[in-house]
């Protein structure tokens, strides 16, 4: 077998030998194309916002023609109805006025929420007990829908605004700090320890280092929190909605629907919507793009 | 001891005595560096040269003050080594020691400003003086992931030599840089050298590397790492008078004499 194995091998052989040479070369204009314009429609298309326009118009035109063809303005009133009863809202400073108590309610609990959740997350670095305590509590109450602690908020603080910020700040709490603690753990162990060679630790350290260094994660925390709290708060509203004094978006809603008006619980829900677009894509996208896409942590 | 072992002239900046350091993994307690003596001097290019695993690094990361010895000393400027500290400056070997949220000039001034070396315009003054030195001043104000990585490290150089430190602790700083950029960072390395006489603790496993940089040479055995020998060296490679051959193969026959013998062993059972 050994003998025969050489024999089934093709021969060696060796490339051929050829000749070595250099050239100069090309420089300047003859060169032709180094860098092109796009065309119009290249650029065009690479514009985020324009496709989501495009995707949004769609949406729009199906709904309208649907609503036509249904003809039922109490099951599902056309587009155009919805803006008419939006723009007479706005008009008459209704929506906006309950849109202002929303939001106003809404930043509150957000602001304590986050605030919380970083002092929690900051525990959570500095001590082994706690960590414990944040994986505990998270554990426990991450899966407990805001909601629910509604009833028990009424009872403790009474109808006003201070029983909703208390549901919203559990709703926001533990999703920004699970995403905090995420982020600081995953940190590289090389950053932590060119902090602490200039002198960086305890608070200083996770101000300077830990938090822009998980800043991607915290704001994805954030943005999980944010819509956690805008949905707790629009629930809470349509279920108790009477308990915050003059009553936001939410019961605004229900308001309409108890008057069948539903154009308006239409242009409700509509309002409700467009802030979440705003948010996500003025608010939110700003935020990213001055800090984890500069950074290059991001693409 | 101390009396005897010392030589003559001026006192070791950095003096490490009879240092053993270990870690705990989660099954063991595993023993990376063992008994461990040697002396850096002002000015000197001390390179700890050894193959992978041999604990150079851990080494580095003792005399950082990131781990306390399980026994020996390690004193610097007649102090104790106990915590890490803006006295002794790190250059590693991974990109990311640079802060991504910082352009290159406030990554500069980010050293000096958290460690209260210096703050507003002085900080800044410093900073811009140590970029230019490592020829920089164009992408000051560039965030580091629009760098290359052979300019990464150059900004984590002019960051170490802006806090002007007893002693610039680097741990492999060019391994993961490619063959050319390497060699030109070395060359820039000794010329920065030649103009301010830092003095630096250079981990390496490369013995050119180790032959180029350093003006004297540790070399440690693998796992554990034990001091093998230290040689001085020029930079040139010289040929030994007495056995003819050149330092760089003389270092490569003591260190990998083991593995010599282990073939030899392996060969004749």
């Amino acid at each position: 077998m050994a003998e025969q194995m050489p024999a089934m091998r093709p021969p060696l052989t060796a490339p051929p030998v050829r000749p070595e040479y250099m050239r100069d070369i090309v420089t300047g204009p003859q060169m032709g194309v180094v860098e092109a314009p796009l065309t119009v429609w290249q650029r065009l298309a690479s514009q985020g916002w324009l496709r989501k326009a495009l995707i949004l118009l769609a949406i729009a035109t199906a709904w309208e023609v649907y609503a036509r063809g249904l003809d039922n303005p109490l099951l599902v009133p056309t587009l155009s109805a919805t803006l008419a009863a939006l723009s007479s809202g706005l008009v008459s400073g209704e929506i906006l006025e309950r849109m202002t108590n929303s939001v106003q309610l809404l930043l509150k609990g957000y602001a304590l929420g986050v605030a919380l959740a970083l002092f929690l997350a900051s525990l959570a670095m500095m001590s082994r007990l706690g960590n414990d305590l944040l994986e505990t509590l998270t554990s426990a109450f991450n899966p407990l829908p805001a909601i629910a602690l509604l009833p028990l908020a009424l009872i403790w603080f009474g109808f006003g605004d201070r029983s909703i910020v208390f549901v919203l700040v559990h709703s926001v709490l533990w999703a920004v700090a699970l995403n905090t603690h995420a982020g600081f753990g995953s940190v590289s162990q090389t950053l932590r320890m060119v902090g602490r060679n200039y002198g960086l630790r305890g608070p200083r350290l996770i101000a300077k280092i830990l938090i822009p260094a998980a800043f991607p994660s915290i704001l994805s925390g954030l943005k999980i929190g944010w819509a956690f709290a805008w949905r707790t708060l629009i629930a809470a509203e349509l279920v108790f909605g009477v308990s915050s004094g003059s009553g936001g978006l939410g019961w605004y809603i229900f308001e309409n629907k108890n008057t069948l008006d539903i154009p308006a619980v239409f242009a409700g829900l509509f309002t409700v919507i467009v802030i979440g677009l705003i948010v996500e894509n003025l608010i939110f996208r700003n935020v990213e793009a001055v800090t984890v896409r500069r950074w290059g942590m991001q693409s | 001891m101390h009396s005897t072992d010392a030589p003559q002239g001026p006192a070791p900046l950095l003096h490490v005595r009879g240092v053993t350091l270990q870690y705990k993994t989660e099954q063991h307690l595993v023993t990376a560096i063992y008994r461990v003596s040697f002396d850096v001097y002002g000015a000197d290019r001390f390179v700890l040269l050894g193959p992978s695993g041999c604990g150079k690094s851990t080494l580095l990361k003792a005399v950082g003050g990131y781990m306390a010895p399980a026994e020996g000393t390690l004193r610097l400027k007649g102090l104790p080594i106990r915590e890490p500290g803006a006295d002794r400056v790190f250059v590693f070997q991974e990109f990311d020691q640079l802060l991504p949220w910082k352009t290159v000039k406030q990554n500069v001034m980010f050293a000096l400003q958290s460690s209260r070396k210096m703050r507003g315009k002085a900080a800044e003054a410093q900073a811009m003086r140590y970029i230019e030195k490592v020829n920089l001043a164009k992408f000051a104000n560039s965030y580091p992931h629009t760098l290359s990585g052979g300019m990464k490290q150059r900004v984590a150089i002019a960051r170490a030599l802006a806090m002007e430190p007893d002693i610039l602790l680097m741990d492999e700083p060019f391994a993961a840089l490619d063959a050319l950029t390497r060699r030109k960072m070395q060359e820039e390395l000794l010329q920065l050298w030649a103009e301010t006489r830092f003095t630096v603790l250079f981990v390496t496993h490369s013995i050119p590397e180790a032959v180029l940089v350093g003006n004297r040479v540790l070399l440690l055995s693998p796992h554990p790492g034990q001091v093998k020998g230290e040689l001085n060296s020029d930079g040139s490679d010289p040929v030994d008078p007495v056995t003819g051959r050149k330092l760089s193969d003389r270092i490569h026959d003591m260190l990998f004499a083991d593995r010599a013998e282990e073939r030899e062993v392996v060969h004749h059972g």
